[in-house]
Formats: structure tokens, sequence, C-alpha cells
């Protein structure tokens, strides 16, 4: 049986970002395991530009963001397996993998970091009634088709769900000549970037309708159209306001979910809210040496962002194999999303073991105008940032200062919450 | 005098915007909250441009398709233009990240560059 | 008596089978494979692209012990009959089906007596090992998850669930390899009594045969009363469906039915043979045979009433929604037999529940009535067992690498949420009746069957099919017909 420090689960961004780090920590041993034919991930079906402005301070397109980490690993000469399924992780980081030369295989890992992104959600998890026809499609499923195969699923599209996918699906359907009659958002906002609103929304006279969803699809063999409705405040929709859309097409942008099976057989301890991994400050889950980056661990809106992470995970495996990670007495804080904060990631931070700055990152649960993020170390108030709004689909921050954590030996818990004027 | 209404897209606040215009000179912007909204707003009204991206056929690679895009922004109007001149362009492999695709595409004097390797 | 036709094929003329049989759904498809251990010459015509597309394809996949249907009627005995031979079958013909018991819930003690005439009733039947459990910690060490309110349960250990899909096409399959032509794509329009038999016109040409049976589950009244003056109704009567994630699977271990009660039919909650949860059906009677569209109320009646006899359902965990017709005749029986006045046509009508239990019965039934009029003889060349699609996850590790290192296609998952390798699809695609479309591989296979929906498999196993059979991505379907996937390439319409 092969073994390697390091085999990381997923060749995507935050994969390759993390590969790249541990390299730059000095550990030789690494082996990136990837199903698809290409390292890159989702990156290489998201044409689209608008990457890299924190990570490289430029314009790039998802496929050219990729091929700046690509190109790294393979300067790095970090080793990688290309259409190589990870069937099973032990909980003792025991890999069993499948291609098609090696058959079924096992690596045993000194650490494991898991970086196998997420999904869509499918039409089945919304429970929309009508037939099931052709002609549906998840919007990344249909975005890989028209930008890797050059397939168009249809010509006349209805777009279910405005998160960033949706609007950028919109854009892309119509350059390629399909006529995108309208998006429908379930909530009375939109998950996507405002940028993304008005470049592929705006710009096309594509109407967005908010607080409306799909409440009946037609057509048994092809899809033929779908009706449109108003939801009232508890998502439910409003008889009377149904309107017809005859279409052949309705894509679905209606979420993510980090795809956690993995780690869901190891047995690691999962965030409900997140449905990814809870971590530690080093991005460490429940089983020690089993770090999580990027999508698994909670969906991100900025790829940067999952850079960032995955970098910081990389590090922490690096240490944690070569045995340097920082000593620490027990003393573990948890963080306390609460008023407005869904999560945060981490759930906990050592602070004897944390780095100089921990970014804890989260979001919000609802729109919150002329708001204030307020941190608090048990019940003292410890940070107050002003912010003019905040909205779920972008993702928040806070800084945590290792000197300061320190200076609180008896720190329990620290809250983090939205408080409005 | 001529007004036009717009969304900043600076941040998620997504302050509306009024420009008020007379010709193409900006005469005022009202309606943002910081700096950044009067400077989109601006640009937005005199010489809006986008960086437009999209796919062209490719043979003899490892993929069907090759990703591309402007290797600079072009005039919002020239959009469609643009695409349609990548219409029935076929490019043979090897294509590098950075390729020139196609020069001056409709007429903006900017290049279409691939943006993905296929080998 | 004139022997069958299989010994006097003629060239030249119009192709005269002994038997037609109309419909490969699970009925239609029992029938021709019964038929098939006969020297016989037989054809089935579907109206859709594949076996299983109707009533076959969406129902509650559940093997019923046999105590609800009337005493002494065909139902009861067909039910009870097809029950005990579904384990010997699932043998021999390599379908996933589990003999899990079920259990009647009964949730007020005034419905108590309901249980005990369930039972009663069962016994008539001939059901096996039945008992009536009132103690409330016995129940609950049987099914931890029932609802805190049981007041009685009926357990049938010999209830089981079954894959509805490989049932029928494993039938199928088998009766194909046994010498039985199907055509698809061919839907019946017009039946004519010619000297010695019929004449059925279709889209796709007009054949003739000796003998029709009619196994044409929600149409089968169109048909009988082409032929006969007694007409039958069937109404199509919907039912809703949600399939649950496998994270949901073990919620319950046996199927659980409620006992018509103060609360209404209730729905059933059952393990399926492949791990996942299913709640459902509802049942609304409507006039459309083609309406498998799911309703909103549908829906949330179903979610309104899952949660009466199990507890703590996991609904959020809901990965599909489906509806399914049954073909519910007005006398509520199942109609199999030479119509009057119209000889040689052969009504299979009414399959509704137990249908699907019923079917291997009803096969047999309908084949001793062929082999009984046309005196069959036995086939001596009969092959009466036939192998599934292979799951490489049934193997030992070095079986499996030893198949990856023969078949590279099994070591490259394409389905990423049911780890189905790209071998399974090619097995699928290749062997007799094999698929064409997307929900003809899923069906086999489980491809796009799991939590993701086809989201990330679907381009790939299209891509498969098109270059397998040779066909374009314009023509992969989801399910034949109209239901294409893609329609053009970029662009081509700027």
């Amino acid at each position: 049986m092969k073994s390697y420090d390091i085999v990381i689960i997923g060749g995507g961004p935050a994969g390759l970002a993390a590969a790249v780090s541990a390299r730059k920590e000095g550990i030789g041993s690494i082996l990136i395991l990837e199903r698809d034919k290409e390292l890159g991930g989702i990156l290489n079906q998201c044409i689209h530009n608008g990457f890299g402005l924190h990570t490289f301070k430029e314009e790039l397109t998802g496929p050219e963001y990729a091929g700046r980490f690509i190109d790294q690993v393979l300067e790095l000469g970090i080793e990688y397996k290309l259409n190589t399924m990870v069937m099973d992780i032990g909980a003792d980081k025991l890999v069993t993998a499948m291609n098609r030369e090696e058959g079924m295989f096992q690596i045993r890992a000194g650490a494991v970091i898991l970086a196998m992104g997420c999904r869509e959600r499918s039409r089945g998890a919304l429970n929309i009634p009508g037939y099931r026809p052709a002609g549906i499609y998840s919007a990344g499923t249909a975005q890989r088709l028209v930008n890797m195969e050059g397939f168009m699923p249809g010509r006349e599209v209805v777009i279910l769900g405005s998160g960033d996918i949706g609007l950028i699906m919109a854009r892309r359907m119509t350059l390629e000549g399909a006529k995108v009659k309208v998006v429908a958002e379930l909530m009375p906002y939109s998950g996507g970037l405002k940028r993304n609103i008005v470049q592929c929304l705006d710009d096309y006279g594509i109407p967005l309708k908010l607080s409306h969803t799909v409440v009946n699809i037609k057509g048994k063999e092809r899809l033929e159209g779908i009706t449109l409705a108003q939801v009232d405040q508890k998502g439910k929709p409003v008889p009377g306001t149904e309107e017809e859309y005859s279409c052949d097409t309705l894509l679905l942008s209606v979420g993510l979910i980090p795809e956690n099976e993995l780690s869901d057989g190891m047995g690691i301890q999962m965030n409900p809210v997140t449905s990814g991994p809870k971590v530690n400050e080093r991005m460490e889950t429940s089983i020690e040496g089993v770090f999580a980056c990027g999508n698994v661990l909670h969906v991100h809106d900025l790829v940067d962002f999952v850079s960032e992470e995955a970098a910081a995970a990389g590090r922490n495996a690096a240490r944690y194999v070569k045995g340097q990670e920082a000593k620490g007495n027990g003393h573990i804080v948890s963080l306390n999303p609460v008023q407005g904060v869904r999560y945060t990631v981490p759930c906990t931070i050592d602070p004897d073991k944390m780095d100089d700055v921990q970014i804890v990152r989260f979001r919000v649960g609802n729109v919150y105008k002329k708001c204030t993020i307020g941190v608090y170390f048990d019940d003292e108030q410890v940070m107050s940032r002003k912010r003019p709004v905040v909205a779920p689909g972008e993702m928040e921050e806070v800084k945590l200062e290792k000197a300061k954590l320190l200076q609180y030996p008896d720190l329990k818990t620290i809250t983090i919450k939205i408080e409005e004027a | 005098m001529e007004k036009r209404e717009l969304i900043c897209i600076g941040c998620p606040m997504g302050c509306p915007l009024t420009v008020e215009l007379e010709g193409s000179e900006v005469k005022s912007v009202s309606g943002h909250t910081c700096k950044r909204g009067d400077v989109y707003a601006r640009k937005e009204v005199t010489n809006p441009t986008r960086i437009v991206t999209s796919t062209v056929k490719v043979t003899g690679g490892s993929a069907d398709m090759v990703s591309v895009k402007t290797r600079e922004d072009i005039p919002k109007d020239k959009i469609f233009a643009c695409v349609q001149a990548l219409k029935d362009v076929v490019v043979e492999a090897p294509v590098h990240i950075g390729d020139v695709i196609l020069s001056n595409v409709a007429g903006t004097g900017v290049d279409i560059v691939a943006t993905k390797h296929v080998l | 008596m004139r022997p069958a036709l299989y010994f006097r094929r003629r060239k030249g003329k119009k192709t005269m089978y002994d038997v037609i049989i109309i419909g490969a759904g699970v009925a239609g498809s029992c029938s021709a494979r019964e038929l098939s251990r006969y020297q016989v010459r037989a054809c089935v015509l579907e109206k859709e692209e594949d076996v299983c597309c109707g009533t076959s394809k969406a129902n509650s996949a559940i093997v019923h012990a046999g105590y609800d249907a009337a005493e002494g009627s065909l139902m009861a005995k067909l039910n009870v009959q097809g029950n005990e031979m579904m384990g010997e079958l699932s043998k021999e013909l390599d379908f996933p089906f589990n003999r899990c018991g079920s259990l009647v819930v009964c949730l007020d003690e005034e419905s108590l007596p309901g249980l005990q005439a369930l039972y009663d009733r069962g016994v008539k039947n001939g059901v096996k090992d039945m008992q009536v459990i009132l103690d409330k910690d016995a129940i609950h060490r049987l099914e931890p998850n029932l609802s805190d309110e049981v007041a009685g349960v009926l357990y049938a250990p010999t209830a089981g669930i079954v894959c509805p899909f490989n049932l029928n096409i494993a039938m199928a399959e088998n009766a194909n390899e046994n010498g039985v032509e199907f055509k698809f794509n061919t839907e019946v329009q017009g039946l004519k009594k010619i000297p010695g038999g019929w004449e059925v016109s279709t889209n796709n040409g007009v054949f003739q045969a000796r003998y029709v049976v009619n196994a044409a589950g929600v149409y089968a009244d169109k048909f009988h009363n082409m032929v006969s003056e007694k007409k039958i109704h069937i109404t199509p009567r919907r039912g809703d469906y949600c399939l649950l994630d496998k994270k949901a699977g073990s919620h319950v271990k046996h199927t659980v039915f409620a006992l018509p009660g103060k609360y209404g039919k209730g729905v059933l909650v059952s393990p399926t043979v492949h791990g996942n949860l299913l709640v459902g059906p509802t049942a609304i009677d409507i006039e459309d045979k083609e309406s498998t569209a799911t309703t909103r109320e549908g829906l949330d009646e179903l979610i309104g009433k899952a949660g009466l006899n199990v507890k703590d359902l996991p609904m959020r965990q809901v990965i599909t929604s489906f509806a399914g017709l049954r073909a519910h005749e007005d006398g509520h029986e199942f109609i199999i037999g030479e119509v009057e006045g119209a000889d040689g046509f052969i009504d299979c009508a009414g399959i509704e529940s137990p249908g699907l239990t019923s079917a291997p019965a009803i096969g047999k039934m309908v084949a001793d009535i062929l082999r009984e009029k046309m005196d069959l003889q036995p086939d001596p060349d009969f092959i009466g067992t036939r192998k599934g699609i292979l799951n490489p996850e049934d193997l030992t590790l070095e079986e499996r690498n030893a198949l990856i290192k023969e078949k590279p296609a099994y070591g490259n998952i394409i389905c990423r949420c049911e780890m189905v390798t790209e071998g399974e699809i090619l097995d699928a695609i290749h062997r007799p009746l094999g698929a064409r479309s997307l929900d003809g591989v899923k069906r086999r296979t489980r491809a796009g069957m799991g939590r993701c929906q086809a989201g990330f498999c679907s381009p790939r196993t299209m891509e498969i099919l098109a270059r397998e059979c040779g066909m374009s991505m314009f023509d992969i379907t989801k399910s034949g017909g109209d239901s294409k996937l893609v329609v053009g390439t970029n662009k081509d319409r700027i």
C-alpha cells in the first residue's frame, strides 16, 4: 500500500490551493485525487469573469483562475490522479479510491484534506408539483452542457432561483441565442451578487420576480410551460397570482449543498446549518488530522475566499504532519452565532493554536440595513462594526486577534450577532 | 435634461442612483451612499463597457469547446456583434490561455483570447 | 385445434403471430415470460420506448401479503400466489426482493376490530404467519419509530418489497431471450376480427395474431371496449409519492400501512430495496390517462398524513416526488380471461394493487389460458434464468479488481450518488431490450436516481448513450418521444 503525508480529496480550487500551500510548507509527499478528467473543478465551466480580484488583483475567468493554481501544482511537482473516485475514507485515514487503470486501491494518509465541493439542490428537494418532463436542469448542469460541450439545452428559458449560477446562466443562455423570459426568486431578495443582477439581467432586460415561485410544470415529454405565483411571507403561493409562461427549459438555481458523503462515512461531526463539517481554528474537523476547506465546508460566493481558507487548511495539515502544531492547554473557546448570524466557520478556537489573526466567516439569515455586527467575549462587547447592509448572498467576516484572545484566559464563548439600529 | 436610474453594483447595498445628464455630460449623481456609487454612475451613463465571455469550437483537442473572452472590456452595445463574430470560429488544438482567437472583434479594437488550455 | 404458428413461419406474408400482447408493463411482461416457456410465436407491442413505462414504474413497490383483497376474489388468490412465487423468481431472474414484512397500524382502540377483520380475511385468503400485536412495547421493539399513539398492529412477515423496474425488466428480458419479440414506440390504434384471429393496427404497421392479450394498464378498457359490447371502465387513480434520501432509509424496517380509521385512509411508509424511504400514495380519481403530474394539494396531503403512524419522519430529506396511475376498474377486481363474444381476445385488465405482487401469478394464468387454447408444447430450449446487471459492489475486492482489469469501464464512476459505473451503464444498453434513454438507464442501473437527481451524471450518460447506440446527442431523450435533452448547439440561432 502506498502512503502519502497528505491526501487531498478533490482537485478543484480548494484542493489545488491546499496542495500548493502544503507544499510551500515543505511537505514533499502530497497526492490530489480528482474524480473529473481534469483539475480545476467547477471553475472549468465558470467561463465568466470576475474571479481573483482579491487573490490576483485582476479579473479572471474561472478557467484562468484555476489555471494559475494548476500551473503552480505542476511547477511544484505535486502528484495527482484524475478520473479517480474516492469510495471511502476510514477514520484512520485509510483512503479507498478507484479508477480505470488501477481498479480499487488503498492509500494510507498522514493527513487528509477534504475538498469535495458541493452539489446543486434538485427539483425533487423543492417538491415542485407537476409533470417530470425533459428540459428541467439544474443551472450548473446546463452550464456544463453549454460552456464545456457546446450544447443548447433549450430555446425559451425560465430560471427559478436568483443565486449567482442562475443569474450567470441567464446571461450565458441569452448570449448563445436563447430567450430568457424571467428569473423568479422565492425570497424577497436575491441570493446573488448585485453586480450579477445588473450585468446578467438588467443588461439584457430580463425581469427578476422576487417572492415568486414555480407552482406547476407542464409538458409530459418535453417541458411546455410553467406557472409562476407570488408567495406570501411564509413562502406559500398566493392564490390568484398565477401567471403562465411557455418555455421549453427550466433552470434551477436553488441552492448548493456541500457534498459530505465521505465525511459522513468517516463519522465526522457535522454542522446542520452549513451541512459541512464542524472545524476548529485550523480547519481541522472532529477527527484529528482531517481538515476541510472550500465548498465542502460551507458554500462560498467568492473563490478567492475558498483559496484563502484552503491555504490555511494546507498549512495546518502540513504542520500536523510535521508535528509542529502549536501546543495548547486545552482552552477551547466556542463561537456562538445568534441574532441573524446563521453559523460561523470555524466553530471553535483554541487561542494558543490560532494564527495571529483569525478570520471568522459567517452568513446572515436575512437582509439587514444600517446594522452593526457585534462581537462579544462572553458578556463583554469587544467589537462593533457598522455595515450599511448585509445580505444572505454575501459572506461576512470578522477578524479576531490572538493577542486579544490571550488576554481572556477564562473566555468560554465568542458571540457574534447582528444588531439593528 | 435627461434622467437615468441605475442600481449601484459597488456593494450589496445596491443604492438606487439617479444621474442627470445634459447631452453626454453628467450634471449630477444622487442616491449614492459612497464615492464608488458616483464613479460607477458616471462611467455607466457615458461609456458603459463589459468584458464578454463565450466559447468557440476547437478541433483535434481534449475538449470540443474552448472558453474565450474579450481581452479588455468593450462597449456594451457591441456585445451581440461580438458574439455574432464568434459564431463560426473554429480553432485547432493546441490552444493556450491568452492565445488570440480573433483579433479586433466587431471593430472594437479588442482581441478575443482563449481562457483555457485545450491540448 | 391447429398447431401454434411457431411451426409454420411463412415468408412474404403479413406478420402473423400466435399471440400479441398489448403492453410491456409488468402484467404484459410476466405474461410474455410465462408464455415463452412454450413453443409459440409471440410479440409484445408497447407504445412507449421501453418496458415499464406506465403504472408499473410508479407504485409502492410492495409485495403484499394478501389480507386486503376480498375473500374468494381473483385478486386474493393471485395476490397470495404471486407473493409465494416472488422469492424463487427473484433468484431465477436476479432482481432485488426483500421479504421485510408489513405492519398495519391502528392508532385508536375503537378501530382495533378492523385489524382483527383484516387478520381473519388474511387467514381465509391463505396468508401465513400473521399476528395481531397489541403490546405497545412489543410493537416498538419490532418497529421503534412507530407513533407512540399506536394501539395495535397487524404484522404480516410474508409481505415484502421489490424493485418494480427490475421485476418488469427481468421478465421482459427473459421473455425476449426465449424468443418473444418486443416492438416499442408502437401504439395500438385498432383491432379487427379476422378469420382465425385479430388484425392489430398500430402507428408502426399492421400485425395479425391468433390471440390478443390486453395488458394495456389504464388503457385496457379502451381495447376491451373496441371488441366487446359489455363495457368496462377504468379510472386512472393517481397516487402521489415522495422518495426520501438513503440517509432516511432505515427509519422504518417494515412496510408500514395505516389502518383506515378516524384519521382517514392514511399513507404508507416503507423502506425500498435500494435503501431509500418511500412515502405515499394519495388516491385521486382522474380521467386523463396520461396525467402523471403531481399536485400541490396531493404533496401537501402526503406530508400532512405521513407523520401520523411514523414519528419524526425526516420530510426534509425528500429527493424527488412522482405520481403513478392505478388502473382502477369499477368492479375493483382483476379481469383476466377471454372476452365474451370476442374469441381469441384475452383481457388482463383492472390490474391495480395488488397487481405488482400478483403479476407473476397473472402471467402464469394468462399463459395457462393460451396454452390450453392452442395446446402449446413446452419449448425444450426455454431458459428460465436471467442474470441482472452486475453490481460491482456485490463483489469482493479481488473480484472487483479482476473485473476492472478485464473491463476498465467498471472502474469509472458515472453516477456519484448511487456509485454507478460506466460498466453497468454499458451492460444496461447492450443487454436484450437495452436502455435507449436516460430513464431507461436509470431504471436499470439507478444512475440518476440518487440525491442529486442526475445533475452530475446526465451529460455523461447522454454521451455514453450517443457513443454506444450511434445516436446523435440531439436524439437522446429522457424517456423517448419528444423528451429531447438538448436542442441545438451554441449560437446556432444567432
